[in-house]
């Protein structure tokens, strides 16, 4: 029979808004052979991932409107009747979702929950499911499974939660995985080992793998063919090392062009005081020991436990960590959002770091933020002409012609027209309200910025653009950046010099190009090697260099 | 457009412009039953208004007796059908009393308006100062305000009310005394869901943003919190009006609350208990007017609710699933508020931690 | 849990304390003169100053709260006339009308207020989760829409108008109930029930609109939640779904909030005991108010406010016990 796995012709699904449709998919045709894997990538609203619930049939009863045909191991999923819908669902085709903590039951025991699965499908006693439960839990690398099978998902870590939404997708040993952004919750090491986990499972069980991701780096080593997305439309389609490697769509390329690459730096930095002098002119913020503890009532937990950095000006220091690493703490201590709970800080010579709210207001214009979350960075009641024109307002300018000027121009320098003082965040992409942030984060003048994960809830492209008007504003003004990221390609891109923390510590520093190319830490080696590249072959080789490392 | 669907929709329009103000007054047009609800609540407002002038029109007034209308034979039923129904008084009399039940309804309905509206707006006062002091102050302060918060939570307001209003002396102006009395015992819930609120904002970027741009305190809790605790707040108080009708009819059926001569639709139905099987149209009437007054009240702060709710913007998104959640969630009004506060504190427990 | 547990334990001992404070001071300290009050407006300065002296009232405030808690926990004596009465050891006070010790006046009270409550409340659970649910698995339909409208307005009523009403109908225009009266339970089961049938239907109606619009949204809440997606696209049949996956964490405010109302239900019944004639703590606390018996309100609204605090308590802990991922610190 040469029947294809997937097959999805003219595949067209539709949400309604207010009174009309709007069309995430438009007229999709691709297929998936037996054992294949495909990565369908694409940025936010390239509707990747209506297309994977559309194999499962999953927008029956939410009020989309499916047209064209969609048949997965042979069953019309578009016409297929309840009972057989519920046989594809998990039976041949299992969905492994991107947020691991939600997409558990909290109520349920995670071995349990595997067992309801299984029995679903499987005509077997609830003590067979239990044992099929440990047992796929024991192949996704779950230590001492048995136990572990009757722990609450809260009570898992994030990878272990996804190897567990893994072992509950294996359970009735399905033809088809769909991952839907599997990855994007995880760390970057983690990350690695679960894509390594697909990759093993597939070439032991013979299932087709449908890999829905934004990021190219993730494909390039876990796929054979590649569907690029855009619009609700396939914009190229093709073995994964031709359209990653001599891509024919100027879309493509585009996209290629944006990843930031953790093997070249893209910009080359001009700053006047950085390098190799040792001045001690040149500092602007230094940290001494500085500490921070969380907690009440004895049990404290240290985020930032005694890191000592400086920052001189018109430099951009990198500050690089996973989840957890204390980053986002040091960042606001820095600014002094946070108090420290130990430590110094200086700026300009002036320990800052116990100043009251009083006695810091003058200094506060001096250091300034942009935050990770557009969404949440900006007020929505206030038009961002208002929100840019804040400090200046608080700083007790009066004249309002003046206000309006200043913040027209600090508009036009993130790029914004200077009319669109009036507009509402919600206008705005995601993007843009990035820029409005930094506009705000202008307005007053500052010395230092510190950029909390500036550009990691953007698009590729959209973080391009925003990293590469960073670096401008930066050579214009001589600022000086803490740019903090868990991304190491992009902090390599922007930085002159290089901290990497783990558990509240700097485990190493030095200049991008020392850390990078040379990593003494090990850690700071477990890292690079875990970061996806966009070379297949070399995504392959990694991989088998970490299979080396880590037996099992 | 008058009465307070009006005033509502005029705060809504400062509350947010992001929104669109037009747009949330397009759905709350949109709902059939909110604008049956608002043409009630206007029409109660112009009653209670021109009560002196209607009981003018009948010629008659609240507190005249006409024994000569009752029949004393019979304890006092009314004489002539429905209660007494005549061309002199177009809903009857009260048995025992003869009074006018019109002009005594007529007047019922501003003691009612009076009281809802001049409780809910103490409740409303005191719980947005103090939620907000919680909020924004510091742990000592906090502590101290959510305690008094919870132990003004656990007095048992219906009882204490009971106990308060019987215990003031009686020269202290009683409808005033009521709205403090309801007032003062009904801010807690006000207080938890402005202190929960504020909470959640402070932690958000924009406001440390704000901070970093150089605002004091004052001007962040100003500029950047009250315009967005003012949707949960109008949202909750539109809740809080029909309780504190209930309230005060509740207050003056047990006859701690006004007293007479000054007519209470509570007091009403109260004498009405003892006359229900020879005076049926004389339990009816009032109980018709509190209901629709308490209906309409409902009615309309169940549609201020959904028409201020950002996730009613959301559903759009989702489909028919995200309507159905927005539109049932905070259907249980101001004592669900009570139960989830705690909830919500211990979950801010678990959220504290910072990034470790 | 055990931590939790002590701590939520001492912090509703605390606010216990603090209640009996601000009841104490509100009534005896702040607004008129209690002796005045208990002597009644006959009375001639001299007697007032006389009762003064005998209820312990000229005494420092602080001293005076100090000998209401020793009552509390030891019992007390005051001196009446001549004689001396004895308050035993839970003492509320003594009756200025009716020299009853307030505490047994109120024991006697309480089984009729608690029949109410708790019969009132397996009726509202039933009626109100039920038809919660049904206006789930109805979505979309007729049904739901009915029940959304019939809820709305069932949370407007007052509950003397719903029982007016049934009165009026069931007894005066049907005649197919007597008029209610309390009978014991242990005197005569039957006639208990009959006697409050009405009171309960009056109380649960109004109650079960609450807990149908709780149940409802609740329940359309963890229906929209992610978990419940990843059973759905593992086959798992609706109604699996919601019977194993939705109702737990649904129902968990549910039974939070109802234990809620049944503490609060005991000062709450007020209406329906005045209105059915049911000799329970709300009618007590209504009489006493009438004569200006002041031991005896304050004595209620104690007891009424311990008993919302103690339920406060449990609902927290039964939320708790029942949602998993609160974090118990």
């Amino acid at each position: 029979m040469s029947e294809h796995l997937v097959e999805v012709s003219g595949l067209t699904v539709e949400f309604p808004v207010a009174d009309s449709f709007v069309r995430a998919v438009d007229g999709l045709d691709f297929t998936l052979e037996a054992g294949q894997a495909l990565g369908i990538v694409g940025e936010s609203g390239s509707g990747k991932s209506t297309v994977a619930f559309g194999l499962l049939g999953l927008h029956r009863g939410t009020g989309a409107r499916v047209r064209g045909s969609v048949r997965v191991a042979g069953v019309d999923v578009v016409d297929a009747d309840d009972t057989e819908l519920r046989r594809v669902r998990g039976g041949l085709a299992a969905m492994v979702f991107q947020d691991p903590l939600s997409a558990l039951d909290p109520y349920h025991p995670v071995g349990d929950q595997i067992a309801e699965v299984y029995r679903v499908h499987r005509k077997v006693t609830r003590r067979a499911a239990r044992a099929r439960a440990v047992e796929v839990l024991d192949r996704v690398g779950i230590p001492d499974a048995a136990r572990r099978a009757r722990s609450r998902p809260h009570e898992f870590s994030g990878g272990m939660r996804q190897r567990a939404l893994i072992a509950m997708a294996l359970a009735c040993e399905p033809r088809l995985l769909i991952a839907d952004e599997p990855t994007t919750a995880l760390d970057v090491t983690v990350q690695a080992q679960i894509l390594d986990l697909l990759h093993e499972l597939r070439a032991e069980t013979g299932a087709g793998l449908l890999l829905v991701t934004h990021d190219l780096g993730v494909v390039a080593g876990s796929v054979d063919q590649v569907l690029v997305m855009k619009d609700g439309r396939a914009v190229e389609r093709g073995p994964v090392a031709e359209v990653l490697g001599t891509p024919r769509e100027t879309y493509t390329r585009e996209l290629l062009a944006a990843v930031p690459r953790v093997d070249a730096p893209v910009a080359v930095h001009v700053h006047p005081g950085g390098g190799s002098t040792a001045e001690d002119d040149g500092v602007l913020l230094e940290a001494v020991d500085l500490r921070r503890e969380f907690g009440r009532r004895g049990a404290t937990v240290a985020a930032v436990d005694g890191v000592s950095l400086t920052v001189r000006a018109g430099e951009t220091l990198g500050v690089v960590g996973e989840s957890g690493s204390g980053k986002t703490t040091l960042g606001r201590m820095l600014v002094r959002l946070l108090d420290p709970t130990g430590g110094q800080l200086r700026y300009r010579g002036r320990d800052i770091g116990t100043l009251g709210e009083k006695a810091l207001r003058p200094l506060r214009h001096e250091l300034q933020m942009v935050f990770q979350d557009p969404a949440s960075s900006l007020n929505p009641r206030r038009s961002i002409g208002e929100s840019i024109a804040d400090p200046l307002r608080a700083a007790g300018e009066l004249d309002d012609r003046r206000i309006r000027a200043r913040v027209g121009e600090l508009l036009e320098r993130v790029g914004l027209d200077p009319d669109w003082y009036h507009r509402y965040p919600h206008e705005f992409s995601g993007g843009q309200r990035q820029r409005v942030g930094i506009a705000r984060a202008l307005a007053p003048e500052p010395r230092l910025i510190v950029c909390d994960e500036p550009v990691s809830a953007l698009d590729v492209t959209t973080q391009a653009q925003v990293v590469e008007l960073l670096g401008q504003l930066q050579r214009d003004l001589g600022l000086s950046l803490v740019f903090i990221a868990h991304d190491l390609a992009v902090v390599r891109q922007v930085s002159d010099r290089v901290a990497v923390m783990r558990s509240g510590a700097v485990v190493e520093h030095g200049t991008a190009d020392e850390v990078y190319d040379s990593p003494q830490h090990p850690y700071t080696k477990g890292l690079l090697s875990a970061v996806p590249v966009l070379d297949p072959t070399e995504a392959a080789a990694r991989r088998d260099a970490r299979r080396a490392v880590v037996p099992g | 457009m008058s009465g307070t669907a009006g005033l509502l929709a005029g705060e809504t329009a400062q509350v947010s412009p992001a929104a669109g103000a037009s747009q949330v007054w397009r759905r709350l047009r949109s709902r059939r039953a909110a604008l049956a609800g608002a043409i009630v609540l206007a029409a109660l407002v112009v009653i209670a208004l021109t009560a002196p002038l209607l009981t003018a029109i009948e010629g008659q007034d609240p507190t005249t007796y006409h024994d000569t209308l009752v029949n004393s034979a019979s304890g006092g039923v009314p004489i002539g059908s429905f209660g007494g129904v005549s061309a002199d008084h177009w809903l009857g009399v009260e048995p025992g009393t003869g009074r006018d039940v019109f002009a005594r309804l007529v007047y019922g309905a501003q003691i009612s308006l009076l009281v809802a509206v001049g409780s809910t707006v103490v409740q409303v006062l005191i719980g947005v100062v103090v939620g907000l002091t919680a909020g924004l102050g510091n742990r000592f302060l906090d502590q101290l305000l959510s305690s008094t918060t919870d132990v003004m939570l656990a007095l048992p307001s219906l009882v204490f009310a009971i106990a308060l209003m019987a215990v003031v002396p009686s020269g202290f102006p009683r409808p005033v005394l009521l709205m403090l009395v309801i007032g003062l015992l009904g801010w807690g819930g006000t207080a938890r869901v402005v202190r929960a609120q504020t909470l959640t904002l402070k932690e958000l970027n924009y406001v440390a943003a704000a901070r970093l741009g150089g605002s004091s305190r004052w001007r962040i809790a100003r500029r950047e919190l009250l315009p967005s605790i003012a949707a949960p707040v109008i949202t909750y108080a539109a809740l809080l009006l029909p309780t504190n009708v209930v309230s005060e009819a509740g207050l003056s059926f047990l006859g701690v609350g006004v007293k007479p001569p000054t007519s209470s639709w509570g007091q009403m139905l109260s004498s009405a208990t003892t006359w229900f099987r020879a005076d049926p149209a004389y339990v009816l009437l009032p109980a018709l007017m509190l209901f629709a007054t308490t209906l309409a009240f409902t009615v309309v702060g169940d549609a201020v609710r959904t028409a201020l709710d950002p996730r009613a913007a959301s559903r759009i998104k989702v489909g028919t699933k995200g309507a159905d959640v927005s539109d049932a969630r905070a259907a249980t009004g101001p004592q669900a508020a009570t139960v989830a506060a705690p909830v919500r504190r211990a979950g801010a427990n678990a959220d504290n931690r910072g990034e470790a | 849990m055990t931590g939790y547990l002590t701590r939520r334990f001492l912090g509703m001992v605390a606010v216990l304390f603090a209640l009996t404070a601000v009841i104490y001071a509100v009534f005896y300290v702040a607004p008129g003169d209690p002796a005045q009050l208990a002597c009644g407006l006959k009375c001639s300065p001299v007697q007032v100053h006389q009762l003064r002296g005998q209820l312990g009232l000229d005494e420092p405030v602080y001293l005076q709260y100090a000998h209401f808690l020793k009552g509390l926990f030891a019992g007390r004596d005051f001196s009446a006339g001549a004689g001396v009465l004895h308050c035993d050891a839970p003492c509320l006070g003594i009756s200025y009308r009716t020299n009853e010790q307030v505490t047994d006046m109120i024991l006697n009270r309480l089984p009729v207020t608690a029949s109410l409550a708790l019969g009132a409340m397996v009726i509202w659970l039933l009626l109100g989760i039920g038809s919660g649910l049904l206006s789930v698995l109805r979505r979309g339909r007729l049904t739901e829409r009915l029940l959304t409208s019939l809820t709305l307005a069932g949370t407007a009523v007052p509950v003397f108008i719903i029982g007016l009403l049934l009165l009026l109908l069931f007894c005066a225009y049907l005649q197919w109930l007597p008029f209610p009266t309390y009978v014991g339970l242990s005197q005569d089961p039957q006639q208990w029930f009959w006697g409050l049938l009405l009171p309960w239907t009056s109380l649960a109606l109004l109650e079960s609109a609450k807990y149908a619009r709780l149940t409802r949204s609740s329940m359309l809440e963890t229906l929209a939640e992610d978990h419940i997606r990843t059973f759905r696209a593992y086959g798992v049949s609706e109604r699996r779904l919601v019977t194993r996956h939705a109702l737990r964490g649904a129902l968990a405010p549910v039974i939070a909030l109802s234990a809620l109302d049944l503490g609060t239900m005991f000062g709450s019944a007020v209406l329906t005991e005045t209105l059915f004639g049911l000799p329970g703590l709300g009618k007590l606390i209504v009489s006493s108010v009438n004569i200006l018996d002041l031991p005896v309100v304050v004595g209620v609204t104690l007891v009424t406010g311990f008993s919302v605090v103690l339920a406060n308590a449990v609902a927290d802990v039964l939320y708790a016990a029942a949602d998993r991922r609160v974090v118990l610190t």
